[in-house]
């Protein structure tokens, strides 16, 4: 399957290890990804705060960069905050005729233009409803046996449901947890799943934002998890980077590796965990879990 | 009629014990609410249940619980509609979070919700002079705040805001919802002090971490949260308010690095949204003050190779054609005055008459007809598969 391939920002920034470990995993997947390395921030949101115009605008011309790659089936991002940021964008740019054609006109300078109706999907959607999870079971090379695994969803890519286009046919927020299964995890329920990991608020109020951050942790060493698993940067930031700073927040050793989606479906896949940048986080996965019995040998 | 069984969380101060799970099993259709189940339960079964309940038509805003851990009026949801959520079969009714529980189903609004409500100052500030008759207002100039409007002071949002349940102070998004009803009306005389007030206070409006829950939460499509981002915008770009919690200065630093890099640069964020929009912020006291407490963790990170030297101290950046289209972008939007500006909200305009149909165009046919043959994505997404008919489009 080729695919527009939009990594984001971060994946190529703070954390290199993600927008790798896809490019790793994606050949294992017979994905192709055409990365779209003329494509802009999405903005995260904070553009939109800013100038809700520019933000559309500059992920319009995404959308239309993604639309120009020739026999590419959908635009694929690998970062919650930029699905939830560009379907806001795109929410709007669809619903108006009047609007699109405003946008379109400023894109126009550039011999650019967006047609209505792109389909965007974070790689977590693209593995369930395109792949489909029978056919990821049976490219599973090491099964994830006996690995306690807490889905940490975060926020944009699991609201607002009605934008999302999350309902009873298409359950996207249950799509981490069948993933987990998919791969031979167990899936660990803890109160912070679906919670905001803070990272939003870190330069405003960085003691709340390391408190979510450290009591959505603490949660999840409560039920027993090895490790959590997520789909957006933004989230491993807080939870990983900062977490030794959580820590002193809850006041409690927490110790619970983050692990980025392509990471997770790598192991799985029987890459290596250096492979796949494990040795990068800052809480080493091997601190907890004894890849050599579980999954692979160690990192 | 058709049996449900109702698992409600019951709690009585007085009673000295901790709180229980009571179940009954009601006796109605299935397209009744799960309000009406509650009021038979405490008819047939049990008299002391405790339920704050007045018009039953979800225009009161009294019902409000959690079902199935989601926020919601118990009047507004059918008995069927909770069933789908329920996780053993059994429709699970806790009272609303993030503030105290004065009686099983009954939270103490007063404690927290009226509070925040009165702390935003809930009226309007009369502009002098004061007219003989009433204001004439321009109908597009009120438009905006009809969203606002459209709360009934449920608490739905309050219940589920993720930044109060970390921080109690918060202001939260009914109260800056409303704050945002009289800085968007223009009878009002005190904007700017408004809008001062809110974004210095280290609870108001820079305090909301985006989380979308109460957008979510919200049975009148008020959509709290993008009130809040109407004030952050109104605050930073119409009335140049900086605040003293780096809300506009990291907004501003934001904005700009991605104008001039394309992409974005976070090791030259972080000291930009402490000491300003300069690449010489990282040598100013309130950077540096950050740049200590982070230590441990940049440390870590260099260690890791997660960061390298390198990779902090250079952007990363588009070509220089398309960089030069992004500035391109930039200097037209952002040079329309407020007269030109384009702010789209789609509870005010609607969908187009397309995307509204009842069962909505099938996504394959959509795709097949919009697709040009050469493997283009248009039309794959259209149809918007999550809404529903009798829901108001909320942003």
């Amino acid at each position: 399957m080729k695919v527009a391939y939009w990594p984001g920002c971060v994946s190529r920034g703070f954390t290199p290890e993600l927008h790798g470990s896809m490019a790793k995993v994606a050949p294992l997947l017979d994905i192709e990804l055409v990365e779209l390395d003329r494509a802009s921030c999405c903005g995260a949101g904070v553009i939109a705060e800013h100038n809700q115009e520019l933000a559309d605008t500059l992920n319009a011309r995404t959308f239309a960069l993604a639309q120009q790659v020739e026999g590419a089936e959908l635009m694929m991002n690998i970062c919650s905050t930029c699905q939830g940021a560009q379907t806001e964008c795109q929410e709007r740019l669809d619903a108006s005729a009047d609007y699109r054609a405003h946008v379109n006109e400023t894109l126009g300078e550039h011999g650019l233009h967006y047609e209505k109706g792109l389909s965007n999907k974070n790689f977590l959607w693209l593995l369930v409803e395109e792949m489909g999870l029978d056919e990821l079971r049976s490219r599973v090379k090491q099964p994830l046996t006996d690995l306690r695994v807490g889905p940490f969803y975060g926020c944009y890519i699991v609201r607002p449901t009605d934008r999302l286009g999350i309902d009873d046919l298409k359950p996207r927020d249950t799509y981490l947890a069948q993933v987990i299964e998919a791969l031979g995890g167990t899936v660990i329920e803890y109160a912070g799943a679906y919670k905001c990991c803070g990272f939003p608020i870190i330069t405003m109020n960085k003691e709340v934002s390391l408190k979510q951050a450290g009591r959505h942790l603490g949660d999840a060493v409560d039920q027993g998890a090895d490790c959590l698993v997520t789909p957006c940067p933004l989230c491993h930031l807080n939870l990983d980077l900062q977490q030794p700073l959580a820590e002193k927040a809850v006041n409690r050793t927490l110790n619970m590796p983050v692990l980025h989606l392509p990471q997770l479906v790598g192991l799985a896949l029987g890459l290596e965990p250096k492979e796949l940048g494990l040795q990068q986080h800052i809480v080493k996965p091997t601190s907890v879990i004894d890849w050599s019995t579980s999954v692979v040998a160690g990192v | 009629m058709a049996e449900f069984t109702l698992r409600l969380r019951r709690y009585d101060p007085e009673s000295g014990e901790a709180a229980y799970w009571d179940e009954h099993t009601i006796d109605l259709e299935p397209h009744r609410s799960v309000l009406e189940g509650i009021l038979q339960a405490r008819a047939r079964f049990d008299g002391s249940i405790g339920i704050r309940c007045s018009c039953r038509a979800a225009i009161c805003g009294s019902c409000g619980v959690r079902i199935n851990g989601q926020p919601a009026l118990a009047c507004h949801t059918h008995l069927d509609q909770a069933m789908k959520g329920a996780r053993d079969g059994v429709i699970e009714i806790e009272p609303m979070g993030n503030m105290p529980v004065l009686k099983d189903l009954i939270v103490d609004m007063d404690a927290v919700h009226w509070k925040k409500v009165r702390r935003v100052t809930p009226w309007l500030i009369n502009k002098e002079p004061i007219p003989e008759r009433e204001y004439i207002v321009p109908h597009e100039a009120m438009v905006d705040v009809t969203q606002s409007m459209a709360c009934i002071q449920c608490g739905a949002c309050v219940s589920d805001c993720l930044s109060m349940e970390v921080d109690p102070l918060f202001i939260g998004p009914a109260a800056l919802a409303k704050a945002y009803r009289f800085v968007g009306d223009p009878r009002d005389a005190q904007h700017s002090e408004r809008l001062n007030d809110l974004a210095q206070d280290p609870h108001g409006i820079y305090d909301c971490t985006h989380c979308f829950k109460c957008i979510e939460a919200c049975p009148k499509g008020v959509a709290p949260m993008s009130q809040i981002m109407r004030l952050r915008r109104i605050s930073g770009r119409d009335h140049g308010i900086v605040d003293a919690n780096n809300g506009e200065r990291h907004e501003i630093a934001f904005t700009n690095l991605v104008r001039d890099h394309g992409l974005l640069w976070e090791a030259e964020l972080l000291p930009r949204s402490y000491g300003g929009d300069s690449w010489l912020a990282k040598f100013g006291p309130a950077a540096g003050r950050e740049l200590l407490s982070s230590l441990p963790v940049i440390g870590k990170a260099l260690l890791r190779g997660k960061v390298t030297p390198m990779g902090a101290l250079k952007a990363h950046k588009l070509p220089d054609e398309d960089l030069q289209q992004v500035k391109r972008i930039y200097a037209t939007v952002e040079g329309r005055d407020e007269a030109e500006r384009y702010e789209l909200n789609l509870y005010i305009s609607g969908y187009d008459e397309d995307m509204e149909g009842a069962e909505g165009p099938p996504p394959d046919a959509a795709a097949a007809g919009a697709q040009g043959g050469d493997g283009g994505m248009a039309g794959a997404e259209s149809g918007q598969p999550g809404q529903s008919p009798e829901r108001s489009p909320s942003r």
